[in-house]
């Protein structure tokens, strides 16, 4: 018997091991999920574009509903110039969702419950958004960090701090997924543990309990795909649209 | 004192960042929902806001509790 809530974690390899150079290049239980929800995306999305009807069937509908959400969300959020950033933004938004959403079944793995799976997401974020903005404005980006309408005075502290928040982004945005994801499925688990450590007469409540809170984290893990995006469209915003 | 009981008294405290994130998500329910009563057709428009500012509230507990389990396991 498993005890132990933080085993859900573990990265296993399958199959051989795959060595280049130095670097563990095996297949392990995170790659296989990762490609189970690419395929699944490719699936949903061939499924839903595969006729077009008129009066849409259940793929169609949720391409449909799917590819409305993101457009209305960068437009909402980023503008009509961000129209361009369009598959990577949906690309992104439906791997993180369809990533949680198979860590959600029970016996899976959930691939965005490791910090460096976010993190490098964040990082490619980070650094795509910084050259977009240079490309776009060449040095004048750097105004990002120096805000108009503030006193001289507080300029050199100013510009340290926004500085400061313009690197910490890719932090904020990887710990955010990394520790919802973790910290939910760290939860079920302990409830989890509860319904068999009280037994057949305690551990009615905990298993309630259980059922809810998989509710809830079925609700946080399309959240945080949201969230994730639409953040990605506010640091996209920045670099299109400079109105420091 | 023993490391290993600081140790989890510390990531008990580091766990303590979860209050300020139940008062902060009660606080966004309550002010949405005051001002939905009072203006219930903006209501709709607010509500993407309002799922935005839960998540991001929510995910600065979870800083917190990051930090109890860096103390706990990587230490």
């Amino acid at each position: 018997m498993a005890t132990n809530p933080m085993q859900q974690f573990v990265v296993e390899r399958i199959g051989p091991e795959i060595k280049i150079a130095g670097i563990d290049l095996s297949f392990t239980n995170s790659s296989l999920f990762m490609l189970l929800s690419a395929l699944g995306i490719c699936a949903v999305l061939f499924l839903g574009t595969k006729e077009k009807k008129l009066i849409p069937d259940k793929f169609q509908l949720l391409s449909e509903l799917l590819y409305n959400f993101i457009a209305k969300m960068i437009s909402d959020t980023a503008g009509s110039k961000a129209k361009p950033y369009f598959p990577f933004i949906f690309s992104l938004f439906m791997f993180v969702l369809f990533c949680n959403m198979f860590g959600m079944l029970p016996y899976s793995f959930t691939v965005t419950s490791h910090i460096i799976v976010t993190m490098l997401m964040a990082v490619f974020i980070l650094i795509a958004v910084t050259v977009i903005g240079f490309i776009k404005h060449g040095f004048g980006y750097l105004k990002l960090f120096v805000p108009s309408g503030v006193p001289v005075i507080l300029l050199p502290l100013i510009t340290v701090i926004e500085v400061i928040s313009y690197l910490s982004r890719p932090l904020s945005l990887s710990v955010r997924l990394f520790a919802n994801m973790m910290a939910g499925h760290t939860m079920l688990k302990v409830f989890g543990g509860f319904v068999v450590s009280l037994g057949i007469l305690g551990g009615w409540l905990p298993l309630s309990f259980s059922v809810a809170l998989t509710g809830l984290e079925v609700l946080v893990a399309f959240l945080q795909a949201y969230v994730f995006a639409i953040l990605t469209c506010i640091y996209l915003n920045d670099a299109l649209n400079l109105h420091h | 004192m023993e490391l290993e009981a600081a140790k989890m008294i510390g990531a008990g405290i580091a766990a303590l960042s979860l209050a300020g994130a139940g008062i902060a998500i009660g606080n966004i329910f309550s002010s949405y929902l005051s001002a939905a009563m009072r203006n219930p057709s903006a209501a709709q428009k607010q509500f993407p806001n309002l799922l935005l500012g839960f998540a991001l509230a929510e995910a600065t507990g979870l800083f917190g509790l990051v930090i109890a389990l860096i103390i706990l396991f990587a230490f």
